[in-house]
């Protein structure tokens, strides 16, 4: 343990939000890029250890559990932030940029987080401050997303935290270790991580917020929410069998729906389920093979991932369309993003040369070792089906296909820097692989330019190009259309709206007839009676007093009306009034 | 404006694309009996497997795709109002 000399990386984010807003625009600009760079800086210069650690309540809190497994997230969430704050440098909405520290402070710190408590705060600061890079777009559909983003997280957060509770009460310790899937504790803070993870049926919060972000704001929403419960699967439920299971599944059903998206965001979107399902998988094989997949995945994904959403972003930014119907033939006006998009693809693809395939490959070599045929076969199939969404699509309805007329200039210069940086990582981490090799959780003995895998992955992916281009040019291929697809989100979206509908006939309905019956006529029959009771009383004895003092029938009519006014104004004399209201209480003492 | 680029508007770019694209994936199939396999199932091991799945990937994703499309499309302002 070592003495807190240096600030935890994720405050210098968390910080760096509250100063933002009150910075001149330049001051801000230099913190933006300055910032990821302390936090690098701190990261190299702690070894591996456990830092920061406060005992609160009698609990032991660790706010700073660096080893191998964090410190490569660590890494490629502080790089990513620095390529995505350099994408948003010319932004000028202080919303979107605290919103963009508070979030990465919040990775950072679940990142490091070696307890339960802590890891649930920075789990729900991250909650809380994406959002804001949804709300940021100020449109009435990014309102409403994000307003269905943050109930889904709070759920999930709350299913983290019920397991967390059950957790600390079985175990009396709060301190983050592997778990197996027994008990209810273990399953509500699988389902708490599954959601964040965006694990089938959990998922489809990404595709409904992710597209309706700001330009800028979907290029971090890419990168943290996804990969920091990527790191949380693996740190805690290694080897669950359920995850290959999972994993395998959520990497091809979401092909099939991005096939047939018309907004180029949404279909990354899909895509990027596609990829974590690919992680999912490597956790839940479990071996160190897989695992270091699962992390190079991770790692390689965010890149390519933001570069994608870099491109998307910059289409959106300069032209305020994205989809698929409204867009097209920008290669000729945008070449260079053109270029970045097409080294996204690539990657994505897993195409040899590029990231993704010396990060891929590991994974589902892994699942050849361990000998899961069908888990194998579906891995492979997912990567036939990624060429044809995310590697052609995404280009070529953005860049090529029909030529939409629009002739939009290149994004700023930030922005194509930007993108510029993460398409060489891109390249480098996919020709060069060893020091990210070098950087995984465990001893890496995997080579992926054998001919054999070279040859094989080539072929999977150029003959898919292939089926894509015959598809294509017979018109096979599902046309472009002005639409939109029916997801998992149906059902709080339209199962909200009758749920809500429901209640409010039900509940509403109920509440009226008890206002009715309640409200308005037994209290008003309770308020008039009260209300006539002593006048009825006093004349209850006008008969008797008739009787013994031998008035006359007229004179006792006028005395009745004369009582009944005088009670009506309350005009009575007090003791009259008083002798009335207690024999009232009187009566009543006797019938209760 | 800065010039456009126009490479593909002219068909001859487009033929001579897609003629590279015909001639690597013939190299491809031409390339696969040369490389040492060390498959860990036999379908995998066999000749020209990569190439037929994943081409036979493509088309069932793209046709499972279209019929998903018939059930879950909707319009636009679906969810709206």
């Amino acid at each position: 343990m070592m003495t807190d000399v240096w600030m935890h990386p994720a405050f210098i984010f968390l910080i760096g939000g509250l100063l933002a807003p009150l910075m001149p625009a330049y001051a801000k600009r230099g913190m933006m890029l300055f910032l990821p760079a302390a936090a690098l800086a701190v990261l190299f210069s702690l070894p591996n250890d456990t830092y920061w650690v406060y005992r609160v309540m009698g609990y032991e809190l660790i706010l700073g559990r660096i080893d191998p497994l964090s410190r490569v997230f660590a890494y490629i969430f502080v790089l990513i932030s620095f390529i995505a704050f350099l994408f948003a440098l010319n932004v000028e909405d202080d919303l979107q940029h605290t919103a963009a520290f508070a979030y990465a402070g919040g990775a950072l710190g679940v990142t490091f987080a070696g307890d339960f408590f802590s890891l649930y705060i920075f789990w729900e600061i991250m909650a809380v401050a994406s959002t804001f890079l949804i709300l940021a777009r100020r449109t009435e559909r990014s309102r409403a997303a994000a307003h269905r983003y943050i109930l889904v997280h709070l759920l999930g957060g709350l299913f983290l935290l019920a397991g967390i509770i059950l957790y600390v009460h079985d175990t009396g310790g709060v301190a983050i270790q592997k778990l197996t899937l027994s008990g209810p504790g273990s399953w509500l803070i699988f389902i708490g991580i599954a959601l964040n993870a965006a694990i089938p049926p959990l998922h489809p919060w990404l595709q409904d917020a992710y597209p309706e972000a700001t330009p800028t704001g979907s290029v971090f929403l890419s990168a943290f929410t996804t990969k920091s419960a990527v790191y949380v699967m693996a740190r805690i439920f290694p080897g669950a069998e359920l995850l290959i299971w999972l994993g395998a599944f959520m990497t091809i059903f979401p092909g099939f729906y991005a096939e047939i998206e018309n907004d180029i965001r949404r279909v990354l979107s899909y895509s990027l389920m596609n990829q974590v399902g690919f992680m999912m998988c490597g956790i839940g094989i479990g071996t160190q093979l897989a695992i270091n997949g699962a992390v190079s995945h991770a790692f390689c994904h965010i890149l390519y991932k933001a570069l994608l959403f870099m491109a998307a972003g910059s289409v959106l930014h300069v032209t305020g369309k994205i989809k698929c119907t409204e867009i097209g033939g920008l290669y000729k006006t945008m070449p260079l993003t053109c270029l970045f998009c097409l080294v996204g693809a690539a990657s994505i693809s897993a195409f040899p040369l590029f990231n993704g395939f010396v990060s891929k490959s590991m994974i589902i070599s892994a699942a050849g070792h361990e000998h899961i045929p069908i888990a194998w076969l579906m891995l492979q199939f997912a990567s036939a089906g990624v060429i044809a969404h995310a590697g052609i699509k995404v280009p070529f309805f953005t860049f090529f296909g029909h030529d939409s007329g629009i002739r939009a200039k290149e994004p700023p210069v930030n922005m194509l820097i930007a993108m510029g940086i993460a398409a060489f990582l891109c390249v480098f981490i996919g020709v060069f692989p060893q020091p990210l090799y070098s950087i995984l959780p465990y001893p890496v003995d995997y080579v992926p330019y054998t001919g054999a895998h070279v040859v094989g992955q080539l072929q999977l992916l150029m003959f898919g190009m292939f089926a894509f281009a015959l598809m294509i040019r017979s018109g096979y291929y599902p046309p472009e259309v002005r639409a939109i697809n029916l997801d998992v989100d149906w059902f709080y979206r339209i199962g909200g709206r009758i749920f809500q509908g429901a209640a409010d006939r039900g509940l509403n309905g109920l509440n009226g007839i008890a206002d009715q019956l309640l409200a308005k006529k037994l209290t008003g029959s309770v308020c008039r009676f009260a209300r006539q009771a002593p006048a009825n009383l006093v004349l209850f004895f006008v008969p008797a007093v008739r009787a013994l003092s031998g008035m006359s029938k007229d004179e006792s009519g006028k005395i009745r009306a004369r009582i009944l006014a005088a009670f009506e104004t309350g005009s009575v004399p007090i003791g009259l009034s008083a002798a009335a209201a207690t024999l009232f209480v009187v009566i009543l003492f006797f019938f209760t | 404006m800065k010039k456009e680029i126009k490479i593909f508007d002219n068909p001859k770019n487009v033929k001579r694309l897609l003629r590279g694209f015909y001639l690597s994936l013939a190299v491809l199939l031409a390339a696969d009996p040369f490389v040492h396999k060390h498959a860990e199932f036999p379908w995998a091991g066999k000749h020209q497997f990569f190439a037929a799945y994943g081409f036979v990937s493509c088309v069932l994703v793209i046709t499972i795709a279209k019929i998903l499309r018939f059930f879950v499309k909707r319009r636009e302002d679906y969810y709206d109002d």
